[in-house]
């Protein structure tokens, strides 16, 4: 059994059918399992820590004896027939033994090289020699050969000569894995829809204009500014903070889908900037306010009467920037009170469209199965067999397949999971 | 045999060891009353470590093994799976985070996180040497699931789990299967008959060799616990008994009947969702001004959630008269359109592309139906985003009413003791990782059961529900940890708090026989469901409950020793 995706869909499926007996490998192309859910700070509607709750989880998988997880790895090719493929996964060099690192952190504090940090949506920096975050499941370090000075023909070796543990190897090759497996589960997730071509807001362009998960990482504890909001342009801490929805979703420019979390999202971040700072505001601009699940309506609530939270009903045309003091200013038409509009704030936040995977393409080729025209792993019955996909044997769950928020990714993980126990159960 | 305390410090690199002067809590290790042996380890965890433990064990002859490192969460399995590589009883060992409580954070006074090093190793010490050896209990689970309710839900659970071989009791209280979806005619966003994916779907579960149904039965009684649950069901007087591992409730919901909103009960042609593909079933070319209102008994201060699917349903039948009749008119009436995601959105361009006429309502302002006769014939409607009222000619108004829990959800909850949460709906265990479990084991839950649920995110959830319930089953045993709670009969007044209180029904009253033969009425825990969460030993006012590897006498030679070394005197 392969599962494509250590996010917490792929992460649930895994765990499930490790559960039921079966040999699962994980196959996930970043060092550490976790996925997005691990960038988070908080959850909606229980604003339950979302590491908190997601870290046993992948310390399950890691533990779990019908379970190998293969972290920096990448399939490759997929033969053979349900029930019996072939699969080839590449897992990349490291760098550093996985056997012998016990994560204890030593060679990165030492490492003379600082890289922009991806995990921070480039918020912060990591070192050439890093861990994926801090809580990474496995904690091996991985060294990043793009910058790391030894790798790049230069004096340096301070990793090697620090880790006392004799864990890094600068030698290390890729190496090829050949399984033989029964069935694949698709988990491959989200990424973020680039918001820079969507000049008329001004993200790049305006420093206080940031993504919602820029905003994410900043209000995290363990985020790059320890969990302070700061603007970019001046450190200061904002005061009023706007939120703009749809931003490339519902857009037939754009996307024309609902990306299906970005309301919520948007709140909860509101009621967690207003518990940091209790004299802070925050103003949503939205088109349809969507919180259609169990909670959300109360959880919409709440942020209006005990977080100060103003919705307007808007699709801002354009941010600009009043240049002595950096604010930027939204301007919109309130279409309840029927009024061209100009409000000026210290920060706004773009929900930008959430897309699916990058990789989904190459991994439909690899797998032979079919993208549909937003690059979503195509389910062709979607209605009564939500987590098939157009090849037998193989299957999808979570956000890679649609839009959707934690709970729906993870009932859809242990749906697919059933599905596979039961076309094993059938091969047996 | 004497007590021999082994104890073993990381310095885990520097996490531990650049805060904690490590060589020193092993020195002072060594004075602490039992301990025969003591070291530090650069990583306890890693094999070096790992083999250290393990030859030590065999070396000294240690009977009791404690080690002072990082989090119990991710580390406690692997030394205790250590120590039973040695021989040694796996519950003889005690864990002592030095790292969260001490190091991390503390960094700055390295004198004190070592001395609260020290306390904490002298505690741990303490207590290992009280603790006793401990078995697993391990127990057979039936290979069989209770299904309740023969909706979508609940068919598509008894479906994939016959067909992973397990066997299936399904019970429907009505006389046939398929529950709310049998009363739509044709779903979205296919808009296919219903009955073409629903009848290959009952067809299915009734003719399966692994599946049994049990039509207009009653569910009256539910003992038991993970792998032995015994059900009691009622069929006209007759009762008969179910012998399965884990039971599934898809009991679905019910549509609300707005008495007294929007003229509904006042005029003939004002009526739900349901009630009008009942009486029109597919008969719509005559339907010519049709008003549709959302949010009718919904995202309202009485009932404050929102019916998720609702929206939908009423573009459904928009598109179906408006492709019956091109030339009717169509208003919808809403709030905010909630078509979250990828197909719904599509679904709701292509309704505005129809020419279905979408009006915002206010919720402060609602549409008036006005008629007379009891007929209705105009909608007065405030539209928000032009700022004017508008009054529209109608034949028929549709008012779209979320689902509502079932009536009898309160009388299954005390039966099975599964909770039930605000709106009336049951809660899952938790919300976001665990939708489709109940708190205590065995127990699953799918559908709109749980809140309402669209078609796909039924079937997914009866799949996902289905999956959790395999999982003791294809095991065919549970183990439960061996730290629960023992009641000592002796002690026990049965005042019956501790039965109330726990959250997982493990307590139970039964007969009790003492020394003198006299019989009389205790509480006692079944180790089986008890997860040891403690909270019948607060509860209880005669001290007759212990928790085994937390026991009082356990718990007090920590304190005490804390006490006497500080000097602190313990009022």
């Amino acid at each position: 059994m392969l599962v494509i995706g250590g996010g917490i869909a792929g992460i649930q499926a895994s765990i499930d059918l490790a559960n039921m007996g079966i040999k699962v490998y994980l196959v996930e192309k970043k060092p550490s399992i976790g996925g997005r859910m691990a960038q988070l700070d908080k959850t909606f509607p229980t604003n339950d820590c979302s590491m908190c709750i997601l870290a046993p989880k992948m310390i399950e998988c890691a533990n779990h004896d019908n379970i190998e997880l293969l972290t920096y790895s990448e399939l490759s090719e997929l033969t053979g027939k349900a029930g019996r493929f072939k699969a080839k996964v590449i897992k990349k060099a490291r760098f550093v033994e996985e056997d012998k690192c016990v994560g204890c952190g030593e060679c990165a504090e030492k490492c003379p090289t600082k890289v922009d940090d991806e995990f921070n949506t480039g918020l912060g920096k990591r070192k050439a020699i890093y861990k994926y975050f801090p809580q990474a499941v496995p904690s091996t370090y991985v060294i990043d050969p793009d910058y790391c000075r030894t790798m790049q023909g230069k004096k340096c070796g301070v990793c090697e000569k620090i880790c006392k543990a004799k864990a890094i190897n600068y030698g290390q090759k890729d190496k090829v894995l050949a399984l033989n497996i029964g069935a694949v589960v698709l988990a491959t997730g989200f990424d973020l829809y680039d918001v820079a071509p969507l000049m008329e807001y001004g993200w790049g362009r305006i420093k206080n204009v940031i993504t919602a998960m820029q905003f994410e990482r900043m209000i995290c504890a363990s985020g790059p500014t320890g969990g302070h909001l700061k603007r970019p342009s001046d450190d200061r801490e904002p005061e009023r903070l706007a939120f703009i929805q749809c931003v490339g979703s519902r857009d037939i420019r754009h996307k024309r889908y609902c990306s299906a979390v970005c309301c919520m999202h948007a709140t909860k971040e509101a009621i967690l900037a207003r518990e940091h700072y209790p004299g802070l505001t925050s103003t949503i601009f939205y088109m349809d306010m969507r919180a259609a699940g169990k909670g959300f309506q109360e959880y919409v609530r709440r942020a209006k009467s005990q977080y100060a939270v103003e919705y307007i009903r808007a699709r801002p045309g354009r941010v600009t920037e009043i240049e002595e003091n950096e604010n930027p200013v939204i301007h919109y038409e309130d279409t309840i009170n029927r009024s061209f509009r100009a409000r000026e704030f210290d920060m706004v936040i773009l929900c930008q469209a959430l897309v699916p995977s990058r990789s989904n393409q190459t991994i439909a080729e690899n797998l032979g199965i079919e993208l549909d025209e937003f690059g979503f792993i195509s389910a062709p019955q979607e209605l009564i067999n939500p987590f098939g996909t157009t090849r037998e044997g193989i299957f999808g769950c979570g956000f890679c397949q649609a839009p959707m928020d934690v709970p729906d990714s993870v009932i859809r993980a242990s749906a697919a999971a059933s599905k596979v126990a039961e076309v094993l159960a059938h091969g047996s | 045999m004497p007590i021999r305390v082994g104890v073993f410090i990381c310095h885990c690199g520097t996490n531990i060891g650049g805060i904690v002067d490590v060589p020193k809590v092993v020195e002072y290790a060594w004075t602490l009353p039992h301990v025969v042996y003591a070291e530090g380890n650069l990583y306890t965890c890693s094999e070096d470590g790992l083999s250290s433990i393990r030859s030590m064990i065999k070396k000294h002859h240690l009977n009791r093994v404690v080690v002072a490192s990082c989090t119990p969460r991710t580390h406690e399995p692997l030394f205790k799976r250590n120590c039973e590589l040695a021989g040694l009883n796996k519950y003889l060992f005690e864990f002592v985070n030095i790292r969260e409580h001490c190091s991390w954070v503390h960094m700055n006074r390295h004198e004190d996180s070592t001395l609260k090093a020290k306390d904490l190793v002298r505690m741990g010490v303490a207590k290992v040497s009280l603790l006793k050896p401990q078995e697993d209990l391990s127990t057979e689970v039936i290979k069989a699931t209770l299904v309740i309710g023969g909706g979508i839900s609940g068919l598509s659970a008894a479906l994939t789990l016959a067909n992973q071989g397990y066997r299936v009791e399904l019970i429907e209280k009505k006389d046939r299967l398929g529950g709310l979806l049998r009363e739509i005619n044709r779903v979205f966003p296919t808009n296919e008959p219903s009955a073409d994916l629903l009848d290959p779907l009952i067809n299915a579960v009734s003719n399966h060799e692994r599946i049994k149904v049990h039509l207009g039965v009653e569910l009256t009684e539910v003992n038991g616990f993970l792998g032995n649950f015994q059900a009691v069901i009622r069929k006209k007087g007759k009762t008969h008994e179910l012998k399965v591992g884990t039971i599934i409730v898809a009991v679905g919901a019910e549509e609300l009947k707005p008495a007294g909103l929007f003229g509904y009960g006042q005029f003939h042609n004002v009526m739900t969702q349901l009630e009008f593909e009942q009486k029109f079933k597919s008969n719509y070319a005559d339907l010519n001004r049709v008003v549709i209102i959302n949010c009718v008994g919904a995202r309202v201060e009485e009932r404050t959630y929102c019916g998720r699917f609702c929206c939908i349903t009423g573009m459904k039948n928009a598109i179906l008269i408006k492709e019956a009749n091109p030339q009717a008119e169509i208003s919808i009436m809403q709030r905010d359109i909630m078509a979250g995601g990828k197909v719904f959105e599509d679904y709701y361009r292509r309704t505005l592309e129809m020419g279905i006429r979408f009006i915002r309502y206010n919720v402060d302002r609602p549409p008036q139906i006005m008629g007379s006769d009891n007929l209705a014939g105009k909608v007065e409607v405030y539209h928000e985003l032009i700022g004017k009222n508008m009054v529209i000619d109608v034949d028929l108004v549709l008012l779209n009413t979320p689902l509502v829990p079932r009536e009898d959800n309160e009388q299954l909850s005390k039966i099975m003791r599964i909770p039930i949460g605000s709106e009336g709906y049951f809660l899952e265990a938790h919300q976001k990782l665990r939708p489709v479990e109940f708190p205590s084991d065995g127990l699953f839950i799918a559908g709109c059961a749980r809140y309402p649920t669209e078609i796909s995110e039924c079937i997914a959830q009866g799949y996902a529900a289905a999956a959790k319930a395999a999982v003791p089953m294809a095991q065919g045993q549970v183990v439960s940890e061996a730290f629960t709670a023992e009641v000592d009969p002796l002690k026990c007044s049965n005042c019956g708090r501790c039965v109330e209180i726990c959250p997982f029904g493990a307590i139970d009253w039964s007969d009790w026989k003492d020394t003198m033969g006299e019989r009389r009425k205790v509480a006692l825990a079944n180790p089986t469901e008890c997860k040891g969460c403690g909270l019948c030993v607060a509860s209880c006012l005669s001290g007759a409950i212990q928790l085994k590897g937390f026991t009082d006498e356990e718990i007090l030679a920590m304190v005490n020793t804390t006490a006497e070394t500080h000097e602190l005197t313990l009022a």
